[in-house]
Formats: C-alpha cells, sequence, structure tokens
C-alpha cells in the first residue's frame, strides 16, 4: 500500500458488513484506521462512478470520507474488481443510538440543520465533469417499478394520482446523493461527520433528497419529521443559507411523499428476494409485511397536505 | 371451529413457539442471532393476529370492494391508475373520490392491525 497515499504496513485487517454489491474491509496502516471498498462481480454500476462522486464532494468540503487510493484510473488492478480506500471516519452509523444515547445529546438539536447544508454542498458538484450518471423522472420510475412487482397497491395508486396532480415547479437537476438518510450517516457527538453509501447517486432534483430524509422509516421512532430529531424548517433554511435556495415545506412533503412510496415499493423488492427464492430469509418475508406502514403514512400524508390546502 | 383438527388451534401452536423463543430463545442469544430471534418473534405475532382478525377483515374488504364495483385489489388499483375514481367536483380527499380513498386508508388500517399495530397514530 506505500505509494498509494497508505502509510506503512497493512494490520488488523478486519471484514465489515457492506451491502449486497460490496465488500468492506478496515485495516490500520501507521497509526490511521482505513476503509477499503471492494466490488462484487455484477454490481449495477462501475464503483469508479462513486470514486468521481465522492472525491469531488470531498473537493468542495461536504461531510464525506476521503479517498486515497482507488482503481480508478490504475492500468492494473491488483485486486480484479474496482476498489476504493477511505481514511475512516469515527463516530456511529446505527440510527437508535444516535436517536436515543446521551453521548449524542448535543448532535441531535443541530444535525437536521448539518444535513441540510451538506446536501446544498453535495448538490453543487458539476456532475457534467462526471461520467456515468444518469436521471429519470423519480414518478414514471416508480409506477413502473409498481407494475413490475406483479402487485396491486390501491394506495400507492392514490399516491401516484396526487403527485402527478400536485407537481411542483420544476428545478434545475443536479447531482443528487439518492439514499442520505439516517443509518447512512456517521454522526459524533458534535453532529454530522460524513454521509456514506454513494451507491444511488444520479442526476435529478435537488428537493429528492431533503424529501427522503424525512420519510417516516428513517425518523426510526424518533417523534420530529428529519431524521427523527429536527423540524423541517431547520433543514429547508440551513439548505437556503448553503445553496440559496427556498425549497417550501409543501414542495418538500412532496418528495417525502415520493420517498414514502419509494421505500414501500423497496420493502417490495426485498420481500422478492426471498419470495423469488434469492435468499431465503424470514427477515426479507417480514419486510413484505412493512409496506403497509408506508401505504399509512402515504394517505396520512395527502390527507394533511389536502387539509392544508383548503 | 377447527375441525377436523385437533386442540391447540393454529394460533395457539404459533403462540406456543413464541413464547418459547421469548422466554427460552431470546435470553441465552445475542448479536445477530438475537435480532434474528425477535424478528422470528413479531413474525409468529402477527400470524397469530392475522388468524385472529383475518376472516373479518376479508368479509369487510369484499363487501367494500362490491360497493365500489371492483372485483378485487388490482382492478381498484388499476381504476383508481386510469382516474376513473377521480373526484372531478364530487366531494374529495386530494384526487379520488372520498368513499374511495376512505375504502383503501381502511384497508391499510385493517393491513397494519395485523402486521404493526403500534405503527397507528
Amino acid at each position: 500500500m506505500r505509494g498509494a497515499g497508505i502509510p506503512g504496513d497493512v494490520a488488523s485487517l478486519e471484514r465489515l458488513t457492506g451491502g449486497a454489491s460490496r465488500e468492506t474491509w478496515r485495516f490500520a496502516a501507521g497509526h490511521e484506521l482505513f476503509v477499503l471498498q471492494r466490488q462484487r462481480p455484477g454490481s449495477p454500476r462501475d464503483m469508479h462512478v462513486e470514486v468521481a462522486v465522492l472525491e469531488a464532494a470531498h473537493a468542495l468540503g461536504a461531510p464525506t470520507a476521503q479517498v486515497v487510493t482507488s482503481s480508478r484510473g490504475m492500468s492494473t488492478n491488483p485486486l480484479g474488481e474496482p476498489f476504493m480506500v477511505m481514511r475512516a471516519v469515527a463516530g456511529e452509523t446505527i440510527a437508535r443510538k444516535i436517536l436515543r444515547d446521551g453521548d449524542f445529546a448535543d448532535a441531535r438539536p443541530v444535525l437536521a440543520a448539518q444535513i441540510g447544508r451538506a446536501m446544498a454542498q453535495i448538490h453543487r458538484i458539476d456532475h457534467t465533469a462526471i461520467d456515468g450518471l444518469d436521471g429519470e423522472d423519480q414518478v414514471a420510475k416508480y409506477v413502473q417499478l409498481m407494475d413490475e412487482s406483479g402487485q396491486a397497491h390501491p394506495a400507492f395508486e392514490i399516491a401516484f394520482r396526487w403527485l402527478e396532480a400536485n407537481r411542483p415547479a420544476p428545478r434545475d437537476w443536479c447531482l443528487v446523493h439518492g439514499d442520505f438518510r439516517l443509518g447512512n450517516v456517521i454522526v459524533d457527538g458534535d453532529g454530522l461527520r460524513a454521509v456514506l453509501d454513494w451507491e444511488l447517486a444520479h442526476i435529478g432534483n435537488p428537493a429528492e433528497d431533503l424529501g427522503w430524509v424525512c420519510v417516516r422509516a428513517w425518523r426510526f421512532g424518533g417523534s420530529k419529521p428529519v431524521a427523527g430529531v429536527g423540524d423541517y424548517a431547520a433543514l429547508l433554511d440551513a439548505y437556503e443559507a448553503e445553496s440559496g435556495a427556498r425549497i417550501s415545506e409543501r414542495e418538500l412533503r412532496w418528495w417525502e411523499l415520493l420517498g414514502t412510496v419509494k421505500w414501500g415499493l423497496m420493502c417490495i423488492s426485498q420481500a422478492a428476494y426471498h419470495l423469488n427464492g434469492v435468499v431465503r430469509s424470514h427477515e426479507l418475508a417480514a419486510i413484505g409485511r412493512r409496506v403497509c406502514e408506508n401505504e399509512y403514512d402515504a394517505l396520512m400524508t395527502i390527507r394533511e397536505l389536502s387539509a392544508d390546502a383548503q | 371451529m377447527t375441525a377436523p383438527h385437533d386442540p391447540p388451534t393454529a394460533a395457539q401452536l404459533t403462540e406456543a413457539v413464541r413464547e418459547w423463543l421469548e422466554s427460552q430463545v431470546m435470553p441465552n442469544v445475542s448479536g445477530a442471532m438475537q435480532f434474528h430471534a425477535r424478528v422470528a418473534v413479531n413474525v409468529l405475532a402477527m400470524v397469530e393476529r392475522e388468524i385472529g382478525l383475518g376472516p373479518a377483515q376479508a368479509e369487510r374488504h369484499r363487501t367494500g370492494l362490491v360497493a365500489l364495483g371492483c372485483a378485487d385489489d388490482a382492478e381498484l388499483a388499476r381504476r383508481i391508475r386510469e382516474g376513473a375514481f377521480d373526484a372531478g367536483g364530487v366531494e374529495s380527499v386530494g384526487v379520488v373520490r372520498v368513499d374511495v380513498e376512505a375504502f383503501v386508508f381502511d384497508s391499510v388500517v385493517d393491513k397494519l392491525r395485523v402486521a404493526n399495530p403500534k405503527y397507528l397514530r
């Protein structure tokens, strides 16, 4: 690893859980900890896209792990599959601890604003300089996923009707993280330290990221809408302060509703891994019965927003 | 009511397994195994609730679909998407007719009463 920006020999290599599309390892070198991620064969997107996005985000000062080396641009890759090595970031990722442990008492009141600021920084990335990113209309995308599931969910159809009838005015598209939420962030006693899991980064409406972090599933039982700990205004004000763009609460909630439908459809997909025999797992099977949580949230949101509009 | 089967009922059998998981397995395992044991306990509790509530819910669902002139959820979903249930001046919640929204909402509440009653607000 010498010559790749990593000091000294590799020690105490340890496998971490890391998702379906990649292996994740942690190791020490010199006096520092690093994280290595290696793509599994057949992954939907080349990890080098993510490396380019991460490097751009870090250069703009967004809270991300710093990539110290990767196979991007290497003529011969010693690990076979695409990989990247990042400086490890100290802190906690487990949502329930962030929401409840005393260690994070000072972090919770500032987290929503820090998330808003970080999103604005990410949305400033020059996505035209990065190959391999794509974008599509999110309503059409999830209507298609609904059809592909082969299931009928009248509640989501009501949500799709509402989303189509109440589309906010379009915004210039930018690079959106795509999965910025509690569970995918590292938090320490002072708040947000790093945003992880950039696999779903794509081109889209900036409000998509803001809505996603408000979906009830990502509140993990917290009482407030933004990551369970913050109010809508804290997120929106911080986003405006950093970006200059004002997103209204109603626009935010349109995207929160879309995110709620999206997570419902992802629950269907996860249960399908079990039902189709890809992975036999009672945990995945049970997720199929979480779809109705999102149907409930979607209908409640529409009821609230319809009452507000009258 | 479960003839020709002898006692215990399906619900009582499920309950027995759930209680064994809770009292004997959960305290003696940790980490990922404990997490997966808790998922199993939750799944069995869900099955118990469905055995108890399911038949009445199914009957109510059938009646509601008939009132809307739909054979099943697939037809209801398709007609909502086509705009056949848009309110168009009639009383509405959001876009669709108030009676359609109320039926769908009640169905979702029934699903949650089985899947995760604590989720209801």
